[in-house]
């Protein structure tokens, strides 16, 4: 008998596809909002790690600018359709993302927001990632007591306008400092009388320091500098510096990443609240798993932990040196 | 593409210039008495030379992007080749160990041969400089990244950063950045205004057909621009490298849209063939003066965003209108 090739090439297409199934490893997606910042790539870098230990796959993609909500939308519809059973996403516009969530967990997807939560937050079925809020009240509480009781003039160097997470840690930060701030729900950030100038650097090294520039031609004099975070923090040094005004000053920012805390290592930086994204992305790969083999599926705001890191530490304030900083830092140690 | 009735430069050489060419100057004297009302603090010496150092990467992209708009192109990937030229830069001297000279040289390469291949695709296979520049500014973008691995380059010799010192003058503190980009645009000026091939640039911009029937070798003069872009680029790569101290592979992100905005500012037509040099500083100074005057005033920086949208719309209008004529 003659072997009908078609016949037998769609039963090998077929054994193929049976034994793939079989051993196909559970696929989690992961969405961050770009794919060149260190903190996503690193990130990245945890959830592959965390896979390829437990078996799992993970597909990764990503905007292709913060703020690019489209192309996030698009990821997340790519990863429903290569069947990916558990979505990671770092939301880029926590408003904007929702109805893309909801199409995706609508078809029985587990979502689980990293870094950044959704707006509203049980848009997703949960949330692993920083407490910004308290990543602010720490920095806040270390300038306090560095300025030991004296009244401090601040400069606050914040990401952008209407963002949770700069809110969050503006408002902490300021919490932190024992003066009037809003709560960690607000928006808004606060305006006591003790901040002298506020500007938006946009996280950004080089919109940072044109930001402290105009900042110190408004106020001559500066105690305390707020950062969102350590590349805004290197651009107030940066301005500071040129000025001849960076003796005296605290820079307190928030991140940990490893050039950040080569900055508090140097002096630069006097402290930052250091975040985990490696954590937070083994833990969603780790709830992708469980989701696949058990069907539970992750639920409800999981804090990653926020920890102080400082150079000098003051009284009264909890802080770990910068050798602990650097041994969970992420970026190129 | 341009009208018949457009005067050739050598005609409007003898006429008064028109309002374009005094609009940016009004607007910027406008800003600058607005916001010297309002605080101050803004007319000292030191926060203008403030601001002439804070606008000084943008003003440098901008002359190179001033000569390709002149010639009716446009330059999309004028930022993500400045960042591209300051990670050559930077990592050839940290990694590569280079004399910080020759790492500079590199750079300056790199940004120019981004330049010789937009010319090339521009001149010998036709392409629209939109869609060429669109994508050398993913290729640029892209490798960038790639060959900083997304990491910031730190730790880098003193000569990179030189540029970045300022040195005293009438009680101001003034950076050597600053004197470039003065100095660049002194020639940049004086070569469009004063030599044949300068000349040759407007005439291109102008009517690219009618050039080259009279004998001007057009798409050299169109190649020789892109590279002259690529060249300032480059420069501008060390300005930024100079002026944050680092490497930085995410920067660049908004230059391009900065660059056409202070060129447009500046009163140089979109449509090729108009303009002066001058106004492009002109341009990125207004940008530069609203930042810094919002900032002292204490205003959000959306407002500096919504003030930009405005001129740039009123730039383009006052540019059409002139071509019409004024009923």
């Amino acid at each position: 008998m003659r072997l009908n090739p078609l016949l037998a090439l769609s039963a090998f297409a077929l054994l193929g596809h049976a034994s793939a199934m079989a051993a196909d490893p559970p696929v989690i997606g992961l969405v961050t909002k770009t794919e060149t910042n260190p903190f996503f790539v690193k990130m990245k870098e945890g959830a592959m790690e965390a896979a390829q230990k437990s078996g799992a796959k993970v597909v990764a993609s990503a905007g292709k600018a913060d703020g690019d909500n489209a192309g996030q939308v698009t990821a997340m519809e790519n990863l429903v359709a290569a069947g990916a059973k558990t979505i990671l996403i770092t939301p880029s516009d926590s408003k904007a993302i929702v109805p893309a969530i909801k199409k995706a967990r609508d078809k029985g997807v587990q979502v689980i927001a990293l870094d950044s939560p959704a707006d509203p937050a049980d848009a997703t079925d949960a949330l692993f990632a920083t407490d910004n809020y308290k990543a602010g009240v720490l920095i806040g509480e270390y300038a306090k007591a560095a300025m030991a009781g004296k009244p401090a003039k601040i400069i606050t160097i914040d990401l952008l306008p209407g963002h949770p997470v700069g809110a969050q840690r503006h408002n902490g930060f300021l919490k932190g400092m024992g003066l009037t701030t809003f709560e960690a729900k607000s928006n808004e950030l606060a305006k006591p009388a003790e901040v002298v100038c506020m500007a938006d650097g946009f996280g950004d090294q080089a919109k940072s320091q044109t930001a402290m520039e105009n900042c110190l031609q408004k106020v001559p004099a500066v105690d305390v500098v707020y950062t969102i975070n350590e590349p805004a923090a290197a651009g107030v040094f940066n301005a500071l510096k040129k000025a001849g005004k960076e003796k005296g000053v605290i820079i307190v920012s928030v991140d940990g990443g490893c050039q950040g805390i080569r900055d508090v290592a140097a002096g630069k930086i006097a402290a930052t609240s250091q975040q985990y994204p490696l954590k937070m992305a083994a833990m969603g790969v780790e709830a992708g798993i469980a989701y696949a083999k058990t069907g539970k599926k992750a639920s409800g705001y999981v804090d990653t932990g926020v920890m102080l890191i400082a150079k000098n530490p003051v009284a009264g304030v909890e802080s770990k040196d910068t050798k602990t900083g650097t041994d969970l830092c992420w970026g190129k140690k | 593409m341009t009208t018949p009735s457009t005067p050739s430069p050598a005609e409007r050489k003898f006429h008064l210039p028109p309002v374009g060419t005094f609009g940016p100057f009004i607007a910027l004297l406008i800003a600058c008495t607005f916001f010297a009302l309002q605080t101050d603090r803004f007319l000292s010496g030191e926060n203008l030379s403030l601001i002439l150092q804070q606008v000084a990467v943008v003003g440098v992209i901008a002359i190179g992007q001033t000569l390709v708009i002149l010639t009716a192109g446009i330059d999309l990937s004028c930022g993500m080749v400045m960042a591209l030229g300051s990670i050559v830069m930077t990592k050839f001297a940290t990694d590569l160990g280079l004399p910080p000279g020759i790492a500079i040289c590199c750079g300056l390469a790199v940004t120019m041969l981004f330049g010789l291949v937009n010319g090339l695709l521009v001149t010998r296979l036709g392409l629209p400089p939109f869609i060429v520049t669109l994508g050398t500014l993913n290729i640029a973008f892209a490798i960038t990244q790639l060959y900083s691995s997304s990491q910031t380059v730190t730790d880098l010799p003193d000569a990179l950063t030189w540029l970045g010192n300022t040195f005293g003058l009438a009680g101001t503190n003034v950076a050597y950045g600053t004197v470039l980009m003065l100095m660049l645009y002194g020639i940049a000026w004086f070569w469009l205004r004063e030599t044949a091939s300068g000349r040759h640039v407007y005439a291109v911009g102008n009517n690219a057909e009618a050039t080259r029937l009279t004998g001007i070798p057009t798409h050299r003069v169109l190649l020789g621009v892109y590279v002259l872009a690529g060249l300032f680029y480059g420069l501008a790569s060390l300005l930024s490298v100079a002026r944050t101290g680092v490497g930085d592979p995410n920067a660049g992100q908004t230059e391009n849209l900065d660059a056409i905005t202070a060129v447009v500012l500046g009163g140089t037509s979109l449509f090729g063939g108009r303009g002066v040099v001058l106004g492009s500083l002109v341009g990125a100074l207004i940008v530069g003066v609203f930042r810094n005057g919002l900032t002292l005033m204490g205003v959000s920086s959306v407002y500096q965003i919504l003030v930009t949208g405005v001129l740039v719309i009123l730039a383009v209008a006052a540019d059409q209108l002139s071509r019409k004529g004024v009923r």
